[in-house]
């Protein structure tokens, strides 16, 4: 007799906890980039081929929650927020996951290694970026407190505030990355052509990893707009 | 005339079995959508929601239960047009009562949604004429029933969209929410207080034989300063519950605590919940079965006045609440499994919301389905932005079980009614 009840059946899953259990998994394929910098600065292939893997997983896993998300976002829910707004959500926070894999992957597939003179700008662009994703994580984690009130007031203005922070590392990374060129560009001379033309295209993915935090922040901030 | 007399002691007990039948099957699966809500988002144990429903379930069938039963007893049908064949208004009480207990049972093993309260007026409406004449039911009373199943959860639902507008406002989007949540949560439960003693002062205190005069003039202005005065009890009572809740700064989620403040509001939303649907509900079993048994005593004649028996309520509180201790509670365990992401802080606005309408409904004699109201509560959370998903597909499910319902419970009404007429009448 415990069949479809009609109260029962009124609830859907919800899709907050899935939204942020994934942004949390894309976080953990970015997370692992400054450790993967400093074992190819080490040389320490072993360790490198190690943390390369773990970012695969997550990258894999993020994938797989994202379809799992948009499955259960079927048409007919009632939501507090726009359906199509939480859908592309999604798809900007795996984006998150994607870069990352592919600047582990330029690193491995070349066994690149930053010169010396480039590796402090390399780290710190690195570091930036990760927490550029940290920051769009821990304002992604506000869902459920944003839910809590009905995705209004103060919680929207705290939210807010966690954004305009994202904003400026956002910004700290444009400027490091620019630094970090302006560093390469004079040391072309003595590197290998191809070799620069990969550590350009590294350095871009840097960027574009902390471009895409940025974007989670702004579409939550779509989301939260009325 | 005869045949009453003849078969008087078989029609009451077959009559007993039917409502008991009927009963049972309300305790087994409509309780558990009034005790569900609070079952889900944590605020009650299985046990208690099963305790409260009892003790609630029945105060409310008897301190309210009056006005929805003598509807379904004699509004929806005009008893006058049976004077002449009372064995008439029997047959079709029984199959009414048989006709919805076996279409609830057939429904809920088959995971349909249904509604006891459609089924019974269905039955009743189908019984009335197709067996006797199409003027024997009172459409006009019919078409009131009707428009209030489409009224009760679209006020339901804005009663409950304006409580948690408030909640938000005056509780959790300030500084502070959670002593916020235990300055204001008392008014809500003095709202709770209030509505019940209104509705039983009125209702109620004339089945238990006491009069209360303040002089006031009418019998609503002498309810108010009374009921005023237990909505303070109960407020009172109830910050005395919330004195024990400590603020633990939990991290992670800072609302924990505020939802356990709301967590002792929705107990006492919940014993509105069921007094409501005792109210409503148990008339769906009590109203046929006192037909029935007042037709009967009486010797044929279709007493419309006569007053109710008092155990014919017990056999129906009985029912349900056998019901719920053998199937019922399985079912609101599913429920409440169902329903975790409605926190206290939305329950408690759905279920009072529900039960503000539900209680109504029962004050002015209106046979509601209670689950569609609580449908639309919860709806009316949803629209404020409280509900993480809501599956608007139960919408139509509602609609089918309209369509459904109605002949389903009428169709099974007729065909009782001739099986008894060929049984008993010579």
């Amino acid at each position: 007799m415990a069949g479809r009840n009609t109260l029962g059946s009124l609830f859907g899953r919800s899709p907050i906890g899935p939204i942020q259990e994934h942004m949390q998994v894309a976080f953990e394929a970015a997370e692992h980039l400054p450790e993967l910098v400093q074992a190819s600065a080490d040389e320490d292939w072993n360790r490198a081929k190690e943390i390369y893997k773990a970012i695969i997983e997550s990258e894999k896993n993020a994938d797989k929650m994202k379809r799992d998300v948009r499955r259960h976002l079927p048409k007919s829910l009632f939501l507090p927020v726009p359906r199509s707004d939480l859908l592309v959500l999604v798809g900007i926070q795996d984006q998150v996951a994607n870069t990352a894999q592919d600047f582990a992957s330029i690193l491995m597939g070349r066994d690149m290694r930053f010169p010396e003179k480039l590796a402090p700008a390399v780290h710190e662009l690195t570091q930036t970026s990760v927490a550029c994703c940290g920051q769009a994580l821990a304002a992604i984690q506000e869902l459920d407190e944003l839910l809590e009130v009905g995705f209004s007031g103060r919680e929207v203005k705290r939210v807010e505030a966690m954004l305009n922070e994202l904003d400026k590392l956002e910004r700290r990374t444009d400027k490091q990355q620019f630094n970090l060129r302006r560093k390469l560009f004079k040391l072309e001379d003595e590197l290998h052509p191809v070799d620069v033309m990969f550590y350009y295209r590294a350095t871009a993915l840097l960027g574009s990893l902390a471009d895409c935090a940025e974007k989670v922040g702004d579409h939550l901030q779509i989301l939260l707009a009325k | 005339m005869e045949i009453i007399a003849q078969y008087g002691s078989v029609f009451l007990i077959m009559a007993c079995l039917f409502g008991f039948f009927m009963a049972w099957g309300i305790g087994a699966n409509d309780v558990a959508n009034a005790m569900g809500t609070s079952v889900g988002s944590r605020a009650l144990t299985i046990k208690q929601a099963i305790l409260i429903a009892m003790i609630f379930e029945f105060l409310g069938a008897y301190l309210a239960g009056g006005e929805v039963t003598s509807t379904i007893r004699k509004g929806i049908i005009d008893p006058q047009v049976m004077e002449d064949q009372p064995q008439l208004m029997v047959y079709g009480m029984m199959s009414a009562l048989l006709a919805a207990g076996t279409w609830l049972l057939i429904a809920s093993m088959k995971g349909w949604p249904v509604s006891t309260t459609h089924s019974i007026v269905g039955a009743i409406v189908g019984f009335a004429s197709v067996g006797i004449a199409v003027d024997a039911v009172n459409w006009g009373k019919v078409g009131g029933i009707v428009a209030s199943w489409v009224v009760s959860p679209v006020l339901a639902g804005t009663i409950s969209f304006g409580l948690f507008m408030s909640v938000k406002k005056f509780i959790l989007d300030t500084d502070d929410p959670f002593s916020r949540a235990k300055k204001y949560i008392p008014i809500y439960m003095w709202m709770v207080g209030f509505m019940i003693s209104m509705v039983t002062m009125l209702k109620g205190l004339k089945h238990v034989g006491l009069d209360l005069d303040l002089g006031l003039g009418s019998k609503f202005a002498n309810a108010i300063p009374v009921s005023a005065l237990v909505g303070l009890l109960v407020a009172f009572f109830g910050a005395m519950l919330l004195r024990n809740i400590k603020d633990d700064q939990d991290p992670d989620n800072r609302f924990a605590s505020v939802e356990r403040v709301f967590a002792i509001l929705m107990v006492f939303t919940a014993c509105s919940m069921a007094f409501a649907h005792g109210s409503n509900d148990v008339a769906n079993a009590v109203g046929p079965l006192a037909a029935i048994v007042s037709t009967v005593q009486s010797g044929g004649e279709i007493a419309a006045k006569s007053v109710m028996p008092w155990w014919i309520l017990l056999i129906g509180g009985l029912g349900i609440v056998i019901g719920l201790a053998t199937y019922g509670w399985k079912v609101i365990t599913t429920v409440g499994r169902k329903i975790t992401e409605l926190t206290p802080s939305r329950g408690f606005a759905a279920e009072l919301g529900a039960a503000a309408t539900v209680v109504t409904a029962s004050a002015t004699g209106l046979p509601i389905s209670t689950t569609h109201t609580l449908v639309g509560a919860v709806l009316g959370v949803g629209f404020a932005r409280g509900i993480a998903a809501l599956n608007l597909r139960v919408i139509g499910n509602i609609f089918m079980s309209w369509v459904i319902t109605l002949p389903a419970g009428a169709g099974l009404a007729i065909l009782f009614f001739f099986l008894f007429k060929g049984i008993f009448n010579p």
